[in-house]
């Protein structure tokens, strides 16, 4: 059984790992090009496993700005992780030790989170794994080929790449918006606020890191309050839960 | 550039990242049971995903008319319930196409 969700969570994290190798590729080209030694965008990759966050990170370092500034700024843009672990902490199975959850807390990244929300049932320390393996080796591969060898890459073949992620976000949302009106009201509002928050004056001051946060809050607020759901807070699914169990006998009992 | 400086930088960046991560996982252990918590939560990613997608969306190809034509792939093939391995690669194959043809 957890194998095999372990196995599970290997192909769900494919498309991730693909859409990661192309944008670590441009992370690891960038981070030599500025003189960052390639050892270096390998490791800030594998540590960080985060896309803004270690591209904004990078300009500090290469600008030798103080540890304060790096922890600030980080600290902003990835904030909304915050929010994407409050959700997923909701949706861990019950059972989950204290040491897995640690360990899967490093792995809460926008598309981590994106594929594991679509999951059918609770999240396994198994599932998270596999999930979070794929795409941590397409993030530091990339970087290190980026690092090496990107330079010799068509741009044609490298900017096509660009656009691999936000079309697996748009897997995501499309298909249950299509299904439910309330999902399709949370993605237009959520759209609008986002144009807003990037051409309005005033407000397209506001760093990309806290208007993700601001926006976040605004609408799901709004959707919950206009369409509450009413979802129990365990599943009905108790087999489903024993399975996970991680001895020996729990595990045969559930095939 | 300094040694030190880099390794001391790369630990205060993932030490910061991580500790927003873990924080909610640690503390939230029950299940939460308010429904308009709950409800806000089942929102949550359908509001980040979509916002962090568009506009950006337009500006991740080196040229707007590639973005949108690849846009536009993707919103089709994910309407026809493609799988998301499907959409992305679908997505990126019209960019290239569409930047060969020249735009």
């Amino acid at each position: 059984m957890k194998k095999k969700e372990f196995v599970q969570g290997i192909k769900d994290g494919f498309p991730i790992c693909l859409g990661y190798f192309s944008v670590s590729m441009a992370f690891g080209l960038r981070a030599v090009l500025l003189g960052m030694p390639v050892w270096s965008a390998v490791a800030i990759s594998l540590f960080n496993l985060t896309s803004a966050g270690q591209f904004a990170g990078l300009n500090i370092l290469v600008a030798q700005g103080t540890m304060v500034e790096l922890a600030l700024t980080t600290l902003i843009i990835n904030m909304r992780y915050f929010l994407m672990s409050l959700s997923v902490s909701q949706k861990v199975h019950s059972g989950m030790k204290m040491l897995h959850r640690l360990a899967v807390s490093y792995g809460i990244t926008d598309e981590i989170f994106a594929v594991s929300m679509q999951y059918k049932s609770d999240l396994t320390g198994a599932y998270m794994a596999g999930l979070i393996l794929t795409p941590v080796l397409g993030w530091t591969g990339g970087t290190l080929f980026g690092a090496v060898a990107a330079s010799f890459m068509p741009s044609a073949l490298t900017n096509a790449m660009g656009i691999a992620l936000y079309g697996m976000f748009i897997a995501i949302i499309i298909p249950p918006a299509r299904e439910q009106k309330s999902v399709l009201v949370t993605v237009v509002m959520a759209i609008v606020a986002s144009l807003g928050f990037t051409y309005l004056p005033v407000l397209k001051n506001l760093s990309g890191g806290w208007a993700i946060i601001v926006i976040t809050l605004l609408v799901s607020g709004i959707a919950a309050w206009l369409f509450p759901i009413d979802v129990p807070a365990e599943d009905a699914d108790v087999l489903g839960d024993q399975c996970v169990q991680e001895n020996v006998e729990t595990e045969v009992k559930c095939q | 550039m300094n040694t030190g400086y880099i390794i001391l930088g790369i630990a205060v960046m993932a030490l910061t990242t991580y500790f927003i991560r873990m924080l909610p996982m640690a503390i939230f252990r029950k299940k939460i049971t308010n429904v308009r918590i709950r409800s806000f939560l089942y929102y949550v990613p359908y509001a980040v995903l979509a916002a962090m997608t568009f506009p950006a969306i337009f500006s991740s190809t080196g040229t707007t008319g590639s973005a949108v034509a690849g846009c536009v792939a993707a919103v089709i093939l994910a309407y026809l319930k493609k799988g998301l391995l499907t959409v992305a690669v679908g997505a990126a194959a019209v960019v290239f196409v569409v930047q060969m043809l020249g735009f």
